[in-house]
């Protein structure tokens, strides 16, 4: 016991676990969305858009979060206005925006040195340097994230579940789009120190897909997926300082592991329900009043 | 039932034009639904159908030509259950519930949402089904879901699209009781199908749509061997039965012509 809690004397460690488990609860409340509405890829491509933004926010000097947070909120109504309209080759595009955006981050390192933050740090993750602002930036994050869920849920889930009777219904889906994007952009903004852009899509797909196995219920998923969340983080966190390993690393492996026990107690009814989970799921098509010939 | 003074116009289409791009969906249809109304919308893949329940719905404004509504009519929509994604973690009560978008907007039903989404399902007969998943159900429980969801608004019309697209004989009836059920009671519905002998031929009204409206009226004066081949564009054979009309596709092989009974959803 004494092991396991003598980390816990050092702030670093103690900051790290704090940001960890907020980083997991909000990456598995936001994944719930993200996979149902097929968005995994996008949420993939999102992570490595923002990381153009931190290379040039850490070389310029400017606020990681600011930089990055502009950039990053950009890259996503950008993406969610080329998916809404369901442009041919929207995967494409949505690819080589994020991909470029990634690659430019890498380029700007390459040519200017690693200046500022850890560039390991937000490839793979990592709990040394996790500041208080950190702290405190996740807490917020996952604090207005919950606020914007629990006033939100209601054209959240009609607009998830069935876009096109939403619009129908006056559901404003593309606003609900927009502000699911602008979540997701700052979920993977205030968890890319921990967890890694490489390895944030991981974070928002499994707790989200572990809690569908074990419910039909929507909320109860939403409620399952934060906790799981929490839990991977934590015991991930913890892991990755006894083991000597990378946190985000660690954190994607501890939800694996989970998803195999679940699996192991489940089986194929669990599964099953994972099945066709995103099928149908597309943004409301803005185009769908017809144009004039 | 088509006494001009019985009945309430809920809406009303003059020369409505739609098109997606440069390409006309829709062309100066008139159309006339009225309170009493129990309509189907027939025509060939493509022909306008779903565009046309659209623009009822308002979710498609056309180009030309004017849609004029009943002040605060209320809509019921029930998209095609092919476009439903059974595998979404949403009860039956939950999957009703989202019909409720105005008023309270937390999570949790108050207890007069409950009483609400109950007092639907128990008109429908699914109220045992509440805390179900939507895939746990048979074809004719799954529309039955969705057509109380659509009725949690308390509609004057009910739209539905393809109703019994792609579901079984006993489902088929299933629904078209209900639907005539909720008619009875007063609801009006325009709903589109493929099914001419299954579902069209059952029904007091229909329109026959290629994208203009070819024909109009009761089954026995819309199911034509002239109105049908200028709907699909092939000749086709009509015979009696129970008072009914039937339709037969004429398939012409060299010098013999065999008459097949028309496929569902051909």
């Amino acid at each position: 016991m004494d092991t396991l809690l003598a980390p816990f004397e050092f702030e670093f460690f103690r900051n790290g676990v704090v940001v960890a488990t907020f980083a997991g609860a909000l990456c598995g409340l936001v994944g719930v969305y993200v996979v149902l509405k097929g968005m995994s890829y996008i949420g993939h491509g999102l992570s490595h858009a923002i990381f153009g933004g931190f290379a040039a926010s850490s070389l310029l000097g400017v606020n990681f979060l600011l930089g990055a947070g502009v950039w990053g909120i950009a890259s996503a109504l950008m993406i969610n206005g080329v998916t809404r309209r369901r442009v041919i080759g929207a995967d494409a595009a949505i690819g080589v925006i994020t991909t470029a955006s990634f690659a430019l981050g890498l380029a700007m390192f390459a040519i200017f040195g690693r200046a500022g933050r850890s560039f390991d740090a937000a490839l793979f993750g990592s709990i040394l340097g996790v500041s208080r602002a950190d702290v405190w930036a996740v807490i917020a994050v996952t604090a207005a994230v919950a606020l914007v869920v629990f006033f939100f849920y209601r054209p959240l889930l009609f607009t998830t579940f069935d876009p096109e009777v939403a619009e129908a219904s006056g559901v404003p889906t593309a606003r609900i789009d927009a502000l699911l994007m602008v979540v997701l952009a700052a979920s993977i903004l205030a968890t890319m120190q921990v967890l890694g852009v490489t390895l944030i899509a991981a974070t928002l797909v499994i707790p989200a897909t572990v809690a569908r196995m074990l419910t039909d219920s929507f909320s109860r998923m939403l409620l399952l997926a934060t906790g799981i969340g929490a839990v991977t983080g934590f015991v991930g966190m913890n892991l990755s300082y006894h083991l000597d390993v990378q946190s985000g690393p660690t954190i994607v492996l501890v939800g694996a592991a989970l998803f195999g026990i679940v699996f192991a107690i489940t089986g194929r009814r669990g599964l099953r329900r994972t099945v066709g989970m995103q099928e149908h799921a597309a943004p409301a098509v803005a185009g769908l009043r017809p144009a004039a010939p | 039932m088509t006494d001009r003074h019985l009945t309430t116009e809920l809406l009303r289409l003059d020369r409505v034009t739609c098109s997606y791009g440069a390409t006309p969906v829709l062309v100066n249809v008139d159309l006339t639904i009225t309170d009493r109304q129990f309509t189907g919308i027939v025509g060939p893949s493509g022909s306008g159908k779903t565009t046309l329940l659209r623009v009822l719905l308002d979710a498609v404004r056309p180009v030309a030509g004017s849609v004029h509504r009943k002040d605060g009519l209320r809509i019921g929509y029930v998209p095609q259950v092919d476009a439903i994604n059974w595998s979404f973690p949403v009860t039956v009560a939950e999957c009703v519930l989202m019909a409720r978008m105005r008023g309270r907007l937390l999570p949790w039903r108050s207890k007069a949402e409950k009483g609400e989404v109950l007092d639907v399902l128990e008109r429908l007969g699914i109220e045992q089904l509440a805390d179900r998943h939507i895939r746990e159900l048979s074809g004719g429980q799954q529309q039955r879901v969705f057509i109380a969801r659509a009725m949690l608004g308390r509609p004057e019309l009910l739209l539905m699209d393809e109703p019994t697209s792609g579901v079984d004989v006993r489902t088929r009836h299933e629904v078209l009781h209900l639907l005539e059920d909720l008619h009875q009671n007063g609801l009006a519905i325009v709903l589109t199908t493929h099914d001419l002998n299954g579902m069209a031929a059952h029904l007091p009204h229909l329109v026959c749509l290629n994208t203009e409206v070819i024909g109009k009226g009761t089954p026995r004066e819309v199911l034509t061997a002239e109105v049908l081949e200028r709907t699909y564009g092939a000749k086709m054979r009509i015979l009696e039965h129970a008072g009914m009309p039937v339709v037969l596709d004429e398939y012409v092989a060299g010098d013999n012509v065999v008459a097949l009974r028309r496929k569902a959803g051909a």
